[in-house]
């Protein structure tokens, strides 16, 4: 295998960052190549069909399916509105009629004279989507969106929940292990990104969306916390669709776990400049990580500031955090990386590596128990 | 693809492409034995940045190539086949061959006029099929058919299975559902360049109205009825029309399949697809009652073939990583706990839970975390367990012709083919079964989670090697065979477990085993009590040992001749010998917590399963 340890999350003072923003049916572009927009800029637009609405008419007029087609005062493809008569049957020389009424407005999709079903379409429903990222356009996929690519420091985190936003960054902790209470957050923190330190509680998550908060970013969160905030138990680590009014973004992992002193250093430079962030997390094949991306002014194509950063593996001297038990969320330094298998106390045999975390305290851990602290 | 005949082949290479890791194995021909010689595998590259699976598939055959020191690619890096002679070394092999589950493997959405009857044929002909099903849509399923339509419009699967009426029987039902399909104007998940496949495999009388209601807006496959009358079912054509349309548009959608199709001899399968035919293939040569699991990071397979019927489960949301915190969810703290011979923080076990989650790649450091692991891995396998017992059933629907005779034992229709009793062999499969330091551990477990009843046998897929075989044995089902005997499993022994209840301490079942080289065991088994028996393998043939066992149970007890009736029988070993459990069935762990560590522990000691430094802490 190529790699047995965790890749590390990102954490970037400049990079250059590009974004796809695709329609989810095709449709208009509004953009071209150099447009600057800012995140609330709408970048494309389409109609998505509207939704479909049965109507079994041929038991409402009570005839047969093969009769309801004669039955129709509206054909396939007329429009309709809402409780627009669409079929009608007289009996009884014209005394009595009953009338099938459209549910919705829209059009009539099609009548079946087997089921004697009408399927009713609804108007069109719009989409937009926008940009996003503070940036320029980069290019243009016809029909189907645009690519907006912006100069700026990049945050990875490990886990999130709710979707885009964006707000200025405000820093309410002293540092990177003061736990996030609600004590810190007030009105000032409205449509601001809030950053915290080890953990944030459900209680100052609950504060964030009563003073209108875009966001919060910390180095942990409790499970119980999570559960109380969203109201279930998240089973699969697939999120973003969360309608939450705040977005979160967790750099660390479940506990209270200090926010990396690199993050926090990062972040801390950058308060009072505008942060888009981004909760959606997918945790399999595919794999989405939530983020913070802080646009910074500067030439979009400054050299020197890859997207990609090819990292060198593990080595000695690398910087590393342990990211499962005994030794969970302690960062230390690669000193040695023997070849040959080891048996671990749990009698399995692995790959392990040497981490020394102070001077002189020195551990021996299984590889894919480390992540890689990258720059 | 080229003509091979089966006495032709003596090198086969074959390849599954999983969503994380692409597995090579190189089988020869060794005196007059097919053997497994070695495996190597390479990281999946269906995924940006590569987004060409050939990459992968040719960097685990490199290794192959490596370990085995036989050439197997050319200079354009291109797999040597058919055999070529160079000078005094052979290069290349006879056939290669691949599965693949990699890209999200085969998403399908099933539909049928009712739950339990049409649509369930049509979801048993798609889970055979190696797919996953995402949704069954049916007239009864309680949903309007708006929300139907949205959940149609919503899925975007791979394909759709439409099944409906007995021929000759109503065809109003089956056309609604089409209608609904037809309304949702379903797109495909990979690609936008074609229409949906849609397979119809309903009532032949409505053929014509299927075509004209669907075919202007779906790529429209008919096929024969799924259940051409209530009493039987016909899935293969529905199964073969899958696997086609699996070929010609999901793989040819995925990035560098088109070119992986071209190298394999025989068309790619979906590897559960492929795991259930190795099963059904042992299971009807050696006439056995067979139950496999695969418990992975996100999903759990069950399979099992139960009197000759072929059946498998996929639990999507029970593994032991990508999905762990959906067991801890689904089987609750106590649940898991139950197996744990310590006490542990609720609040701190939640975040280590969901800390597997986000990085599920981490393995246990520790012996407590090791335990731990395990206690979840036996709910996630005993909750998967029971969605397959609920599934795996007797058509439901159908009508039965009772006698006299069956007036005081009358059941319900579609109960359970699944009879632990019958099962004569339990095989397990998946990172935290194969990768156990211990084998008891991967036994106990099996055990613990399926109890198993009377005699059984229990093994291990060391290397899931079972997609391979799967699709091996389309062309040569004796290589297929023998490497699935000599290199695929790890016979692990036997489980003996009387059925019955009682107090804990009373005897339940006298038994005597002469083993080989005339040495005998003889004892009696208390309620509430494990024995382990060493019974390993023979030397020379590499196939685990057999001992005649004599088994007398007590009246209450039922060992598979019936309750406190006398059975001689032959049993295997395996590495970890005979393990006859006297806990009873059904059997849960002791409710007072003190009773309940005290019997943990002696159990685990018992069997060997962890150190009891360990387990005392």
């Amino acid at each position: 295998m190529a790699h047995s340890y965790t890749p590390g999350l990102k954490v970037t003072e400049r990079m250059k960052i590009t974004k796809k923003r695709i329609l989810p049916l095709k449709g208009d572009v509004v953009v071209k190549v150099g447009d600057k927009v800012e995140p609330d800029t709408v970048v494309a637009r389409t109609d998505l069909p509207g939704t479909v609405e049965p109507l079994n008419v041929a038991n409402i007029l009570g005839v047969p399916p093969e009769d309801v087609e004669d039955c129709m005062v509206k054909k396939e493809g007329d429009p309709i509105e809402k409780g627009e008569t669409i079929a009608l049957n007289k009996s009884f020389f014209g005394l009595f009629k009953t009338e099938a009424k459209s549910k919705i407005s829209g059009s009539i999709e099609s009548i079946s004279s087997v089921t004697g079903q009408v399927l009713l379409r609804g108007e069109p429903i719009p989409v937009e989507v926008k940009a996003y990222l503070q940036g320029e356009v980069v290019e243009i996929f016809e029909t189907e969106g645009c690519a907006i690519s912006t100069q700026g420091s990049f945050v990875q985190g490990i886990f999130g929940v709710g979707g885009e936003t964006h707000g200025s960054v405000k820093i309410v902790v002293p540092d990177n292990t003061t736990v996030l209470e609600e004590k810190h957050i007030d009105d000032s923190c409205k449509d601001c990104v809030v950053v915290g330190g080890s953990m944030a509680t459900a209680g100052s998550i609950n504060k964030a969306i009563s003073v209108g908060a875009a966001g919060i970013v910390a180095g942990g969160i409790s499970d119980k916390d999570l559960r109380e905030f969203l109201g279930y138990d998240i089973g699969v680590a697939i999120t973003g669709n969360e309608d939450l009014g705040v977005t979160l973004v967790v750099t660390e992992g479940f506990g209270e776990i200090a926010m990396a002193q690199k993050t926090f250093d990062l972040l801390n430079e950058k308060e009072g400049i505008m942060a888009c962030i981004n909760g959606a997390t997918q945790i399999r094949a595919g794999v989405i990580r939530p983020e913070v991306v802080i646009p910074l002014s500067g030439e979009l194509h400054e050299t020197g500031t890859e997207e990609v950063q090819l990292t060198e593996g593990l080595k000695v001297g690398s910087p590393i955090r342990v990211i499962r038990q005994p030794y969970f969320g302690k960062i230390g330094t690669v000193s040695g990386l023997p070849p040959a298998l080891q048996q671990l106390d749990s009698e399995s045999k692995a790959r392990v590596l040497e981490v020394e975390f102070e001077p002189g305290e020195k551990a021996v851990i299984p590889r894919a128990n480390v992540e890689l602290i990258e720059g | 693809m080229k003509e091979i005949k089966p006495e032709d082949i003596n090198v086969i290479l074959a390849t599954d492409c999983g969503s994380t890791t692409t597995k090579a194995i190189l089988i020869e021909k060794v005196g007059d034995d097919y053997r497994l010689i070695v495996r190597g595998e390479a990281p999946t590259t269906v995924e940006a940045p590569f987004e060409d699976v050939t990459m992968g598939v040719l960097n685990a055959v490199a290794e192959v190539e490596e370990l085995s020191g036989r050439r197997l690619l050319d200079k354009e890096h291109r797999i040597i086949s058919p055999i070529k002679d160079n000078g005094d070394k052979k290069e290349g092999t006879d056939i290669y061959v691949s599965t693949s589950s990699a890209g999200g493997g085969l998403q399908m959405m099933v539909a049928g006029v009712v739950r339990s009857m049409t649509a369930e044929s049509a979801e048993r002909a798609a889970l055979g099929a190696g797919a996953i099903v995402m949704d069954v849509i049916a007239s009864n399923d309680k949903r309007l058919p708006h929300e139907q339509i949205e959940r149609i419009r919503h899925l975007r699967p791979d394909m759709i299975l439409l099944s409906g009426g007995i021929d000759g029987g109503t065809i109003t039902h089956v056309v609604e559902i089409a209608e609904l399909i037809s309304g949702a104007d379903p797109r495909p998940r990979l690609g936008s360049g074609y229409n949906l496949p849609v397979i119809y495999a309903g009532n032949k009388d409505a053929r014509d109205t299927i075509k004209e209601t669907l075919e202007e807006k779906v790529d429209l496959g008919i096929v024969d009825n799924i259940r051409p009358v209530l009493e039987r079912e016909n899935l293969l054509p529905a199964r073969e029309k899958i696997h086609d349309l699996f070929m010609e548009h999901v793989m040819a959608q995925a990035p560098g399949y088109s070119k992986l199709m071209k190298w394999t001899d025989v068309p790619i399968m979906p590897t559960p697809g492929a795991v259930g035919l190795i099963m059904k293939t042992i299971a009807d040569l050696e006439d056995i009652e067979v139950l496999g699991v695969d418990i992975g990071g996100a999903t759990t397979d069950v399979f099992s073939v139960f009197q000759g019927v072929f059946n498998r489960t996929v639990s999507a949301n029970l593994g032991m990583s990508y999905s762990v915190s959906n067991v801890f969810a689904e089987a609750t703290l106590p649940m898991v706990m139950r197996w744990v011979p310590f006490d542990m923080d609720e609040r701190d076990l939640r975040n280590r839970v969901k800390n597997k989650m986000i990085r599920p790649t981490t393995i246990p450091q520790s012996m407590q975390e090791l335990i731990f692991e395990q206690a979840i891995a036996k709910e996630a396998l005993r909750l998967a367990f029971i969605q397959h017992k609920n599934f795996a059933t007797v058509l439901k629907g159908v009508q039965q012709q009772r006698t006299i005779a069956d007036a005081f034992d009358q059941k319900a229709g579609g109960e359970t083919l699944v009879n632990m009793m019958t099962l004569n062999m339990l095989i397990g499969s998946g990172g935290v079964l194969s990768h156990a330091p211990r084998r008891q551990q991967a036994a106990l477990m099996l055990i613990d989670a399926f109890q198993p009843e009377g005699i059984t046998r229990l093994a291990v897929d060391s290397i899931f090697m079972m997609p391979q075989l799967g699709v091996l044995s389309q062309v040569h089902a004796k290589a297929a065979k023998e490497v699935f005997d000599k290199d695929c499993l790890i016979h692990l022994g036997t489980c003996i477990a009387p059925v019955g209840d009682t107090k804990p301490g009373k005897p339940i079942m006298k038994y005597k085993f002469e083993l080989p080289g005339g040495k005998t065991e003889q004892g009696e088994l208390k309620y509430g009590e494990m024995l382990k028996i060493d019974l390993g393998f023979d030397s020379e043939t590499d196939l685990p040992l057999k001992a005649k066992a004599v088994l007398e149970p007590d009246r209450g007890f039922d060992v598979g001749a019936g309750k406190g009736s006398h059975l001689e029988t032959t049993v295997s070993g395996g590495v970890s010998g005979l393990i006859i459990d006297g806990r009873g069935r059904p059997f849960s762990p002791p409710e007072n917590n003190k009773d309940r560590v005290e019997s943990l522990i002696k159990w685990m000691t018992d069997l060997d399963v962890y150190n009891e430094d360990a387990l005392r802490g």
